[in-house]
């Protein structure tokens, strides 16, 4: 299946990368994809995951043809 | 209801009084109006602040906040719900963010504009980034809500 991922703030400078367009096997968790995206760099505490731009949960399983973004901690306003 | 974000500065009264004119006809029936205004300061955790960029989800951003000013229009009964917030660069003493509720009552203005604020701060996907005189930094967390008898 074909999956876009995008990081942001703090996370983006972590992988190095802002966004990525991958292909993985069916079945994936939001978690899984962090750990075959960013293999080196433990998830940080606090961090937020939004899939198709609505908040989701860690074991959240992804489809094709998802978005899925990894973010820290919201500071706006 | 209006949700803007802009990259460049804005006065936050003149986005009250462009709405002001718009609810002409109806203004009548309004009997109170909040506004809180958000605005950057040129210092954070002991360190001067030279100046910030606000790095926000395109798409993302913009639904989240129209589902806060939707969720404060089902709950509270407002005649309009304006939200402005910046992206991009910034710097100190400009406005950040701009949250304004036109209601019949004043508890309904008061509470649907905090209530507003505070659920922007907490769900939509806004992030800081501090330039210090020695370098960058992203700030880590906001400061925790808040209720009235704090």
């Amino acid at each position: 299946m074909s999956i876009k991922v995008r990081f942001f703030a703090s996370l983006s400078d972590m992988v190095g990368e802002s966004e990525m367009e991958l292909e993985f096997a069916e079945g994936l968790t939001v978690l899984d994809v962090w750990a075959k995206t960013s293999p080196d760099d433990q998830l940080p505490s606090g961090s937020l995951f939004a899939i198709n731009h609505n908040y989701s949960e860690p074991e959240d399983v992804l489809k094709d043809g998802d978005e899925i973004a990894f973010f820290p901690p919201l500071t706006g306003g | 209801m209006r949700i803007k974000l802009v990259d460049r500065l804005f006065d936050p009264l003149d986005e009250i009084r462009a709405t002001e004119a718009e609810l002409a006809a109806r203004r009548s029936k309004i009997g109170a109006s909040s506004f809180f205004v958000g605005s950057m300061r040129d210092f954070n955790e002991g360190d001067r602040v030279q100046s910030m960029f606000l790095e926000h989800y395109p798409g993302m951003t913009e639904s989240r906040l129209e589902e806060i000013a939707d969720s404060a229009k089902t709950k509270w009964s407002l005649d309009w719900v304006l939200i402005t917030h910046r992206v991009g660069q910034i710097h100190p003493a400009e406005p950040i963010v701009l949250v304004a509720t036109w209601s019949g009552h004043r508890a309904q203005a008061f509470d649907s504009c905090r209530a507003i604020m505070e659920q922007l701060k907490s769900t939509a996907p806004f992030w800081k980034k501090e330039s210090l005189n020695d370098g960058t930094r992203w700030v880590k967390n906001n400061t925790a809500g808040y209720s009235v008898n704090d």
